[in-house]
């Protein structure tokens, strides 16, 4: 199941994982929120497609609080790629997975 | 590559409407789902006017129960974005990013996208406090004030649903009176936590350099008197754009790009129908698009019926 490569990303392991080597993919969603849903299944492939070479992770709004907060996530889903701990790329709202890829490609070799 | 009956593009309540009656017309349609896949229904919380739920029922719900209702029949429903299609060769070709389809009569059932108002300000701020989807957002704005643009049904929804969350709901409207139904006015004028700025336009939405929604400023175009207000949200329901980029210039289209239909669902092309509010600037209702979802499908089952035996002989291997 690609959904075993999706990690579940929260207040307490962000941090570490933002930190490490490799780019981050973290998908701000939500249970209520319908387009999130849409975009999920796109998330799980993208966590087969970049399979060792961006972690692919999903944040639960309502459970993290703190996260959303700090990068002013107002609206979701909204995709947010960290690399060396910084925001490189943001994608708000739904995308098809090749533009997805467009993007993540930017930054990763 | 083997050659569809029917390909319907979209799944909102025409699609799948049209997919459930091509389906029970034994045509084994193929319906390619799209990018915002069940339809603006999805953005929306309780249908009330959906005849047959006197108590009214979750949008969500009921885009799930249709496409399972469509699928019970034999429709095959697929996820993907058509990324284009072409009308002169035919069998009709439809391009995904997954592969190459052909078919003989396309029912295009692609809806239409909320509108932006254009400012720069509201693009940068997409995601920071500007929104298009009041029951994805709203939940951000937990006793802070916020504004709505818009006059019409879904702009007097999206205030009303927004007030469970913020302190104060702000509805700013450029003319001195709404579009919005009478029952949808009724309750917002009842509602207490929301106000009305009329004959107003939004000029700029702050602050862009923070990155998040901390202001609007307004501009009356009656008086031309200019006001910032304090809000953390601003919830965009000023109408829809059709969706018709993939077939400009193969169907005829209205000056606003919607499709024209004529005699039922045909559009200019034989063997191409419409359906839903990619040609409907009007209602643009779930049962009006469910309702041409479904003359689509009758319109498309009896062109099958009257193709040229060499055309229409292949439906076997569909």
């Amino acid at each position: 199941m690609a959904s075993d490569k999706v990690q579940t990303i929260t207040d307490g392991n962000f941090e570490d994982l933002i930190g490490g080597g490799t780019p981050v993919l973290v998908d701000f969603w939500a249970e209520w929120c319908g387009p999130c849903r849409r975009l999920a299944p796109t998330v799980e492939e993208l966590a087969g497609d970049y399979d060792g070479k961006v972690v692919v992770g999903k944040m639960n709004v309502d459970e993290n609080p703190n996260t959303t907060f700090k990068f002013s996530i107002r609206g979701i889903p909204t995709l947010l790629l960290f690399k060396g701990g910084q925001v490189v790329e943001q994608v708000v709202g739904l995308a098809d997975k090749d533009a997805l890829k467009k993007v993540i490609d930017k930054h990763v070799a | 590559m083997s050659t569809r009956n029917v390909i319907i593009i979209g799944s909102g309540p025409a699609g799948l409407t049209a997919a459930l009656y091509s389906a029970r017309a034994n045509l084994k349609p193929l319906l390619i789902e799209g990018l915002e896949a069940g339809g603006q229904l999805m953005l929306t919380t309780l249908v009330e006017n959906w005849p047959g739920f006197r108590d009214g029922i979750m949008g969500p719900e009921l885009m799930g129960d249709m496409r399972a209702q469509a699928e019970r029949f034999g429709a095959e429903i697929v996820r993907g974005n058509v990324t284009s299609v072409d009308l002169l060769s035919y069998p009709y070709l439809v391009k995904t990013a997954d592969g190459v389809h052909r078919c003989r009569a396309l029912i295009i059932a692609t809806g239409a996208t909320a509108r932006l108002l254009g400012l720069p300000s509201e693009r940068a701020l997409l995601g920071h406090g500007v929104s298009t989807c009041a029951t994805c957002d709203g939940y951000f704005f937990r006793g802070k004030p916020i504004a709505v643009v818009g006059g019409g049904d879904s702009a007097m929804e999206e205030a009303i649903f927004l007030t469970k969350f913020a302190s104060h709901v702000t509805v700013v409207h450029r003319r001195a009176t709404l579009r919005a139904s009478k029952i949808m006015q009724d309750k917002a004028f009842a509602n207490p936590k929301i106000a009305f700025e009329w004959n107003t336009e939004i000029e700029a939405i702050e602050d862009t350099g923070k990155g998040e929604v901390t202001a609007m400023v307004l501009r009356n175009s009656l008086t031309g008197a200019r006001k910032a207000i304090v809000v953390d949200g601003v919830f965009v329901a000023i109408g829809h754009t059709p969706n018709t980029e993939l077939f400009l210039g193969q169907v005829e289209t209205d000056p606003n790009g919607y499709i024209i239909t004529h005699s039922g669902s045909r559009t200019t092309v034989p063997g191409v129908f419409a359906c839903g509010d990619v040609q409907d600037h009007h209602y643009r209702q779930a049962i009006t698009a469910a309702g041409s979802g479904c003359m689509a499908a009758i319109d498309a089952e009896k062109y099958l019926e009257g193709l040229p035996q060499h055309l229409g002989e292949a439906q076997a291997t569909a």
